[in-house]
Formats: C-alpha cells, structure tokens, sequence
C-alpha cells in the first residue's frame, strides 16, 4: 500500500470520528427529533457496537492484503469502540434513566444486563491497552484481548433482544461478526477465541 | 483628463445593505440559534406549529369535557415521530414512506355477531356523524407521550349503527394488509404476523373515551397517523389504537392482539397505562412527554389509565391488573 503509516492512522482516526462528529452537527442544527435523548443514546450505542466489529476485521484485512498497517490501527478502533460504548452508558444513564431507577434496571432488565457486560469485558483492554501494559502482561497480554470476542457477542444480544419486530438488521450483523470469527478459526484454530486462556496451555 | 480614483474603502450607497436585508438575516440567525437550541432542551424560540398543517380542513365542534389543557405536542413532532411497523421501524419511517398507501377509496369491512354486517366505504361510515375534537394524551408503551387535538367520531356511536347482538362480547379491529403500498409488511425477518390486529372488550369500545379518529389539528389524519381512520383509546398504551382500519368484527371469543401474539409476557391485551407494572424491558413509572430535550428531559409521573381514571376504572372492577396487563 502506498499510503504511508501516519496519513492512514490520521485517516483512521478522523473516520472513527464521524459518527460523533454527525451528532453533534444533529444536535447543533436541531434535527435529533422530538425525543433527542433516545437517539442520541441508540447512535452512540450503534457506533460502539459497528466500531467493536471494525475491530475484529483488522486481522483478517492485514492477512489478506498482507500489510501490517490494519494491525496498527487495531488499538485506536478498539479505543475508539469502548469511547463511545462509555458515552452510550452516560447517554442512558442521563437522558433514558436520568439517574433514576438505577437498581432495578441494572438487575432485573437483560439486555441491560447484556449490554453491561459487554461494557465490563470492554474495561480491561481499555486499561491494558498501553505499550507499558502490554510489557508488563507480556504472554498474559493477548488471552486477556481474546475477551473481545464475548464482549462483542454479548453486544449484538444487546441488540437483538431490544429489536421487537423486525430482525432483518441484527441477522445481517450477526452474519459479520460470525463470517469474521469463522476466519479466525479458520486460521488459527478453535482455542484461538478462548479468552484468558494461559498461554501454552 | 482627472480620473477621480475611488479609494478601496469607499462604499456607494449601493453597497449598503438594505434595512429589510439586514433584518432579515438577524431573524435567519435567530432561527438558526433556536433551531439548534431546540434540539438541546433549552426553551424551543422556534414556533413548531410554523410548519404548515396538511390536510383538508374538517369542520368540528369542540369537547371540552373530552380535552385537556396541557400544552399540545406540535404538530411536526406528532407526524413525524410515529410507530407504524407496515411502514418500518424506524420513528422517521413512516413519514417517509406513508405516502406510498392510497386511502381514497377506502372501504371497511364489517362482519360477525351484528345485525348490519357489509362492506361501508369511508364516506357511508362518516357520513351520518358529526366530528368533535378531543385533545387526548398519548402514552406509547415506550415511555414517551404527546398531547393530540383529535378530530373524529365517538367509536360508540359509530358501532351501534352495526347493530351488535348479544353475543357481540368483543371488537375486533384490523389493518390494511398491501405488501405493495407498506414497505415494512414486505421484510423477510418481520416477526409480525400481518395485518396488524387489535381488539376492546365491547364496554371498552362503548365508553365514551373510545374514539375514532378522522383528522388532528382541524385537518384530515396523515397517512402517517393511520389515515383515513383509526382508533384512539387514550387510557391504553399506544398500540392499542390501531391505524388505518379495514376491518371491524364483533365477536363471542375475545381476540388477540398483534403484540399480544409477538410477546405475550412483555404486552397484554388490555394493556391499560399502568405505572405499577412495569414492562419487562423498562420502568413505566414515568414517561418522557415530547417535544423532550436533551438538557432539560421533558420527565414526567406516568399516571393509572393515562389519567383517565374517573372514566374507565369502573370497566376493571376486581381485575388483578398485574396479571391483566
């Protein structure tokens, strides 16, 4: 490829931008809708979500084009995922919930539950995603990142389980997400996908 | 020969602007600022109404005992914020796509345990009744709501032209079906079994809350709104007024409604607003009242049968609600 390594990741980052850039030209102009909190809840919940899977496709694109270049923007999709899965949370805790309601919905609703968890399995890579880190973990490091995989699973469940007629979208993100982890498999095996396993094990 | 050389700085009059100009530009960003001030809760500058209501003008009385005096939704929000599943799923999607249903001619098919079943078209139905307004608040079982001026006919003085017999114990209502005017009946992996249907005990579509609604804000319904008629049960979630009706048929066994046979745990066939039991999903303890803001949430305590309980709580006598929800 000839597009040289900082002009990509700058290229990266300004995409990975849009969807919040987008929003807040909505919000600026006024065209969010009557109800501006939901939606603004469900795009950055929608970002997250299609940023996780984005990540997911950077190791497949760098084998078949045979360039390292999707490999190192993996971490900054990956950040940029779990950024706007954190603006999700603050979105529907201000505007859906409005910090109200709190026990109950983060108890008893599953697929907030789901979608919770997806954000707690998130957590992790977010703070071990440094070079320092990655160190300091050395073997322990990519088992740990394998979570990645549960944690985009549990997202499309998220979304699934709040899709109340029509699953026509949801079907045509699960068919991604599964054709992306058949490659895995593919490639490197079953235990590939298991998160946290010890390595050499 | 003198050439008298115009400095740069120098402006003819013609390169004042002019005062109406000048005005005008303030007032565009005055729109500009409230427009994008709409969208983040603060107090909305922009009048909504100034979007132009479509329609033809319908003459009415008003019912005063029938409305209330919180301040109405505006009619942009009302018809282009809608859940209409035969159009998509989108809030958005049915005011896009609506258009692509005709509703002249419209008939309606009336059938079972009555003495007048037949085939009435839109105009024999409407035609014997005068049209009163009744401002009604919406609650979606969404956990928002609106407050719609309605334009239409009591649903009782309509259905007892049908002459209903005794063993009429149910209504049963139902949508059109056309695959080729509603894009959302054509999806692959709809969970709907079209059409959409509904149904009322028949002492809840003879109260006199239940109403068929004709038109809102003083016009003809939108396509979007479920043109040409639909109900209007406004102590029910919203689902339960069902749109674009073309059939009606009276019944011993009670019915099943569409969201009633999708999940039967999360939408029950009464379906009264109650902000004791909560749906599965979400609290219905309050409802967000739209036009919302972002900074200033438009929140609001969602109240037992929509506040309409002074009328229909009679009709629940004894019912566990919890169980019939």
């Amino acid at each position: 490829m000839a597009l040289p390594m900082p002009a990509f990741k700058g290229l990266v980052f300004l995409l990975a931008l849009i969807p919040l850039l987008w929003l807040v030209v909505r919000i600026v102009t006024g065209s969010l809708g009557p109800d501006p909190g939901q939606e603004v809840t469900e795009a950055l919940g929608l970002a997250a979500f299609q940023l996780l899977i984005v990540t997911l496709g950077m190791t497949p694109l760098s084998r078949l084009f045979k360039w390292q270049g999707w490999i190192r923007v993996r971490r900054m999709l990956g950040l940029f995922a779990f950024f706007y899965a954190c603006l999700h949370l603050m979105a529907f805790l201000q505007f859906i919930l409005g910090w109200t309601d709190l026990w109950a919905t983060f108890t008893r609703r599953p697929y907030i539950i789901l979608g919770s968890l997806a954000f707690l399995l998130l957590l992790p890579m977010a703070i071990t995603s440094t070079r320092g880190m990655m160190q300091r973990l050395g073997k322990r490091w990519k088992p740990l990142h394998r979570l990645v995989y549960p944690a985009v699973l549990l997202a499309w469940l998220h979304f699934l389980w709040q899709s109340r007629s029509d699953i026509t979208e949801m079907l045509v993100y699960g068919l991604v997400i599964a054709f992306l982890l058949a490659l895995r498999v593919r490639w490197f095996g079953w235990r590939s996908l298991i998160p946290l396993r010890k390595p050499g094990a | 020969m003198l050439i008298k050389k115009r400095p740069s700085w120098a402006l003819s009059h013609s390169d004042v602007t002019p005062e109406s100009v000048y005005l005008d530009r303030r007032r565009f960003m005055g729109g500009v600022v409230a427009a994008a001030l709409a969208g983040t809760g603060l107090p909305r500058l922009v009048d909504a109404a100034a979007v132009p209501v479509q329609g033809e003008s319908l003459s009415y009385t008003a019912m005063p005992g029938f409305s209330t005096d919180e301040e109405k939704t505006p009619y942009e929000d009302v018809t282009r914020y809608n859940n209409f599943y035969e159009f998509g799923t989108g809030k958005d999607d049915p005011a896009r796509y609506a258009e692509e249903m005709s509703v002249d001619p419209w008939s309606v098919t009336v059938e079972g345990e009555c003495g007048r079943p037949g085939t009435y078209s839109f105009e024999d139905l409407v035609k014997p009744h005068e049209y009163q307004e009744r401002i009604y608040r919406l609650r979606c079982v969404e956990a928002w709501s609106m407050v719609i001026p309605w334009i239409g006919i009591p649903l009782a003085d309509m259905l007892k032209r049908f002459e209903p017999n005794s063993r009429a114990k149910y209504v049963y209502f139902e949508t059109l079906y056309d695959p080729d005017q509603m894009r959302g009946q054509r999806s692959l992996f709809s969970t709907i079994d079209w059409p959409y249907q509904e149904g009322l005990r028949m002492d809840e579509a003879m109260n006199e809350l239940s109403f068929m609604a004709v038109g809102l804000y003083g016009k003809t319904v939108p396509k979007q709104n479920g043109a040409p008629m639909r109900l209007v049960v406004p102590w029910k979630y919203g689902f339960k007024s069902i749109k674009s009706i073309v059939k009606i048929r009276f019944q011993e066994e009670r019915p099943k409604s569409t969201w009633e046979m999708i999940a039967p745990q999360e939408y029950g066939f009464y379906a009264n607003v109650n902000p004791e039991v909560d749906h599965p999903r979400w609290s219905q303890k309050r409802e967000r009242r739209l036009p919302s803001g972002l900074l200033s949430p438009n929140w609001i305590e969602t109240r037992k049968f929509n506040g309409y309980g002074e009328q229909v709580a009679h009709l629940y006598k004894g019912m566990d609600l919890t169980k019939y929800y």
